[in-house]
Parts: C-alpha cells; sequence; structure tokens
C-alpha cells in the first residue's frame, strides 16, 4: 500500500456508455481529512465518477486511487474503507429503520447480537430511536437521509461519498446534517460531497470542482473561485419593484451589460463589479434617476454568479442523466 | 441536533472492523429480511397462496371437467397434480420482480459495497419464496381433496408430488432471476409471464390428455418442461410414475438450474460494471 496524502487522487479518468462519453478525463486530488465538492449539473458526470471511485463500474482509461489503493485492482480494500449514502446506495424502504442497520451490519459481518446493539447505538445518536420500528418508506427527508448516513457508519468509512445531503431538507434537519457531516471530518473522515446546489458546496466544502460536461472546469477553495470570477458583486434591492427595469438600464449604463443579472425576486437584481469604487458611482447614479433602494451591498459573487460566469448558463439548468 | 453531538462523536469513534460474513449467516440474512418483508405483505400474499389456487381449481375443474372428462371428478384426479404445477409456474416470476426492485431502489448498489457472498442476496430470497409456493400448494391440495380428489399413492405419493413441484418451482425461478437482473424495466418481466409461460403452460398436458391431439403436436407438449413436471407429479399422486418420467422430470430441472443459476449470479457480479 503506498502512502500519501490524498484521500482520491485520479488522472486522465475516462467513462464512456455506449457513444455518449461521460467522463472525459478527470483529474482530481482530495486530501485527506477534508471535505471536498464535486459541482455540476445534472448529467455533468458526478454519479459516474463516484460510481468509479466506489468501485461498482470500472473506467475505460485513466486510474483512480482511494488512499494510494486502485479502484479497480484492489476493489475489495477499497470497499471496505469507502461509505456510500443517497442515490448511490440506498435504504430498504419496505423496512424498518432498525432492521434496515442491523441487515446491512449483518451482511458488513457484526453477529446478529453485535448487529442490534449497533442499530441500536446508531439510531440513539442519530435521533432515530423513536422512529426505529417505522418503515424507511415512511420517513420524513430529514430522517431518511440520517438513516442513510448512519447505514454508511456501521463501520466507519475512511472516505464518505455524501450525495445531495441537505437537498430538499427544512432548515432545522439541514442544520442537523451538516452537524453530523462535520462531526465526521472532526473524526477524521474525508467526505466527498457532490451536489448541484451551491450553497450546499458553500458551506461544507473545504476545496471543490466543479465539472460540466465530463471535465473539471474550475478547481479551487470557494473563496479561489469566487475571486477568479470577480473582485465582487453589488447586490441591489429596490423599495419599488416597477423601478427594476429602469435599475437595469442605469447599470448597463455603467457597466458591461453582460454583468447584470435580474433575480426571481421581482425587486432584486445584482451585477458583477470589477472594482469597488465603481459600487460607489452606481450608487450615485441610481438615486440621482430618483431609484430608491432598500439594500445596496459589495460582497464576493455567490457561488451560483461563479458557476454562470464559468459554464455561460446558470446552475439550475437541468438535463436529464439517463446514465446509470 | 447539536445535543447529540458527543454522542454522535462517541458512536463514530467506535471503530470495529468485524470479519467478513459466511456464505451460510448472508444466505440466513436475506431469508430473515425476505421474511420480514413477507410478513408486511401477508395481505397481498394471500391472494396468491389462497385466493387464485381456489378460483383456477374451481374454475377448471366445473367448467371442463364434464368435457374433457366426462364428469368433474375424473377430471379432478386428471387435473390436480398439474394444478399444481400451473399454480407454481405463475409465482416463479415474483423473484425477477424483487431482484429488479432492489437493482431499481439503489439497495442493491449499497449490497454490492458490502463484503459478503454476493449470491446470498438471490438465494436468500428464492428460499423465501420456496415457503410459498409450498403455502399455494398446500392450499391447492387441501381445497382438491375437499372437492374430492383422492391421491391413489396415498400420502406418501402426495408428498413426494409436492416435493417434486417445489423442486420445478426453485428450478423454473433461476430463469426469472436471470430475467429480473437483465431487464430494463420491472413491467419486462411481468409481460414475459404471458409471452412465455402461458403459452408454454397451454400447450402442456396439465389440463388435457395429449392422446386426442394431432401427431404433430404431440412431441412439442411432451417435451414442453411444464408437461414433464406435470407428468411426473402426476404419475408421483397416483403411483404410476415410471422411472423414466422421473429422470426426465428432474434432468430438465437440472438443466435449468446449471444453465441459468451461475449466469444470473454472472450476470448480477457484472451489472453496475458496464
Amino acid at each position: 500500500m503506498t502512502k500519501n496524502n490524498f484521500a482520491v487522487e485520479t488522472r486522465g479518468l475516462r467513462k464512456s456508455f455506449g457513444s455518449v462519453e461521460v467522463l472525459k478525463g478527470i483529474d482530481l486530488q482530495v486530501e485527506r481529512g477534508t471535505v471536498y465538492a464535486i459541482l455540476g449539473p445534472n448529467g455533468a458526470g458526478k454519479t459516474t465518477l463516484v460510481n468509479i471511485l466506489s468501485t461498482l463500474i470500472r473506467p475505460d482509461s485513466g486510474t483512480a486511487q482511494v488512499f494510494g489503493l486502485d479502484v479497480v485492482h484492489d476493489a475489495d480494500k477499497v470497499r471496505g474503507m469507502v461509505g456510500l449514502t443517497g442515490q448511490f446506495a440506498a435504504v430498504d424502504e419496505e423496512l424498518s429503520g432498525r432492521d434496515n442497520l442491523v441487515l446491512f451490519g449483518r451482511l458488513t459481518g457484526y453477529g446478529r447480537k453485535a448487529a442490534y446493539a449497533r442499530a441500536d447505538e446508531l439510531l440513539d445518536a442519530f435521533d432515530l430511536t423513536d422512529a426505529a420500528y417505522r418503515h424507511a418508506g415512511k420517513y420524513s427527508g430529514g430522517m431518511r437521509r440520517r438513516l442513510d448516513i448512519a447505514a454508511a457508519m456501521l463501520v466507519m468509512p475512511d472516505l464518505l461519498f455524501l450525495d445531495e445531503p441537505t437537498t430538499g431538507l427544512d432548515p432545522r434537519s439541514r442544520n442537523g446534517v451538516w452537524d453530523i457531516v462535520r462531526t465526521l471530518v472532526d473524526r477524521g473522515t474525508t467526505v466527498l460531497l457532490t451536489t448541484q446546489y451551491l450553497e450546499e458546496a458553500d458551506q461544507l466544502a473545504d476545496r471543490l470542482a466543479v465539472i460540466d460536461g465530463g471535465t473539471v472546469i474550475a478547481e479551487g477553495t470557494a473563496a479561489e473561485l469566487k475571486a477568479s470570477v470577480g473582485s465582487g458583486t453589488v447586490h441591489i434591492r429596490l423599495t419599488k419593484p416597477e423601478q427594476r427595469a429602469l435599475a437595469e438600464q442605469v447599470l448597463q449604463r455603467e457597466l458591461d451589460a453582460a454583468a447584470v443579472r435580474l433575480h426571481a425576486e421581482p425587486a432584486s437584481l445584482s451585477a458583477q463589479v470589477s472594482d469597488p469604487e465603481l459600487a460607489a458611482r452606481l450608487l450615485t447614479e441610481l438615486s440621482r434617476e430618483g431609484i430608491e433602494t432598500v439594500q445596496f451591498s459589495l460582497g464576493q459573487p455567490s457561488l451560483d454568479e461563479v458557476f454562470l460566469a464559468l459554464t455561460g448558463r446558470p446552475a439550475e439548468e437541468e438535463k436529464e442523466e439517463n446514465v446509470s | 441536533m447539536s445535543t447529540n453531538q458527543p454522542k454522535l462523536l462517541r458512536v463514530l469513534t467506535v471503530s470495529s472492523h468485524p470479519n467478513r460474513p459466511n456464505a451460510l449467516s448472508a444466505v440466513l440474512t436475506f431469508t430473515w429480511r425476505s421474511l420480514k418483508k413477507t410478513v408486511s405483505q401477508l395481505p397481498y400474499m394471500a391472494i396468491d397462496v389462497l385466493i387464485f389456487p381456489v378460483i383456477f381449481l374451481l374454475i377448471f375443474t366445473f367448467m371442463f371437467g364434464g368435457a374433457i372428462s366426462g364428469s368433474t371428478g375424473n377430471y379432478l384426479q386428471f387435473l390436480l397434480p398439474g394444478m399444481l404445477v400451473y399454480t407454481v409456474t405463475t409465482m416463479t416470476v415474483y423473484i425477477g420482480i424483487s431482484i429488479k426492485t432492489d437493482i431499481d431502489r439503489g439497495v442493491f448498489n449499497r449490497f454490492r459495497t458490502l463484503p459478503f457472498w454476493q449470491p446470498a442476496a438471490i438465494i436468500g430470497t428464492m428460499l423465501v419464496n420456496l415457503l410459498s409456493y409450498a403455502a399455494a400448494l398446500a392450499t391447492t391440495i387441501a381445497f382438491g381433496l375437499l372437492l374430492g380428489f383422492r391421491p391413489e399413492a396415498g400420502l406418501t405419493g402426495a408428498l413426494l408430488a409436492l416435493l417434486l413441484v417445489i423442486m420445478y418451482a426453485f428450478s423454473v425461478s433461476w430463469i426469472f432471476a436471470c430475467i429480473g437482473v437483465v431487464a430494463k424495466k420491472t413491467e419486462s418481466i411481468t409481460s414475459m409471464t404471458y409471452i412465455v409461460l402461458y403459452p408454454l403452460m397451454f400447450t402442456s398436458n396439465v389440463f388435457t390428455d395429449t392422446s386426442t391431439m394431432p401427431d404433430w403436436l404431440g412431441p412439442i407438449i411432451a417435451y414442453n418442461p411444464i408437461s414433464l413436471a406435470s407428468t411426473a407429479a402426476r404419475g408421483l399422486m397416483h403411483g404410476t410414475a415410471t422411472a423414466q418420467d422421473l429422470i426426465t422430470a428432474l434432468a430438465g430441472m437440472a438443466l435449468f438450474i446449471l444453465v441459468f443459476a451461475p449466469l444470473t449470479f454472472r450476470l448480477y457480479r457484472q451489472k453496475a460494471k458496464q
């Protein structure tokens, strides 16, 4: 076993399904003990990448190592080190939460008694004791996510794959899951997060890679990625939504027209600015036109804006992922 | 949630790495899982295990009995062993559906990352299916007795026939296990019932004696695996089985298992590795 500092290291990873090339040469390095996010829209190749790293499918070419072990040649050893959750490895909806943990525990090698003990211990730690005897199919989103993660914790994985762990959860459950992830990292587990939601990556990840169309189009810390797009963004909220068209004109006059973005909320818009002094001028220009603002702030661009700048389209754009 | 942090940390710090489970305990774990599921689905099971066998036995006995054998009593003596084969044949499709459901729901992926002997997932599930086959067969026989069926070889004959039919169902299950692994959609497994099983069932000797059929049809019917099984079951039930009947039936079953079991395991292992 070759020792190195990386939990995951891939070089030139390629994979096609039929005539569709899903991964077109992925190079990735994930340091041990960190949270690393792989960000990309549906169909970008996230699932395929994780399936290769967790030994479920083989790459066509290129290499992938998990803690220095090759995912093809040392598949059995790699399997013993990784934990899968979410769409990568589901729980059985027709069994209770407790039975699920017992089932996977037994298949991991726990004896009968030990499997029940471990299941109860995990149910307790993940706040699922009250729902222990309910079918997993009837769990709420947050409970389901916790059961998912608990199932991957029967034996502590060194590398945990998390798939959109907080998507669709209410804020309280979301904080709960984030706490779990942070606890795991404190304990030394490396977490590889895949998501199409930028907020999730922003909240949790130390570093992230943006993949689109089967290649890594950007890599770095969230701050680095944001800085690469521009020094900042002004976020403006108007008192009167009907003045937005006028405000947009003002902004477009002062800045590059492509830098202005209208938000879904009818009184909001934002613009990328290369220079903080420009922002000050914008505020003056707006008030000269008689446009009142509730909020005028200069901040770092959100990852959403980074994604837009990198790919030329918003992150939410959906493409059907029809590979398995 | 944050109040749970210390507890969480403690649970996550425990790092025991148990040895991989042996094949037997993996199989038993899957029979346990399958039993748990069966119990929660008892109402649906009752339809297959209790209601269908009774309804079909009634329909065939009273609608066709007079026309085919001159009297319902005579016909029942002929029909019942074949009905046993018919009943379980339609049930073999379930193993395919349960394998396909595991694959679709992603539980399969979790199984694949765990260090147990993978065929246990299929074998364990199948063992529990054998119990439901046995239950359906028991219903058919019990109801048959009520209608006046009498096994001429007595209890021993009946039990041997039962055993043979269960072995037959086990062998056919492998075909559907195999289909379950490769099928693109669950619906395509169920439609196999209509495309393959029903034509085979009606071109067998389950319902009628082959002696009145044209010469060209005889051999087709004789080597239909459903006919082989029902001839053997009929023979055991009434004490008229020849060694050749039994050998051909068992050889057919062995052939199914030898071809489809290894194929299923192979395809199952390769499933996610395209």
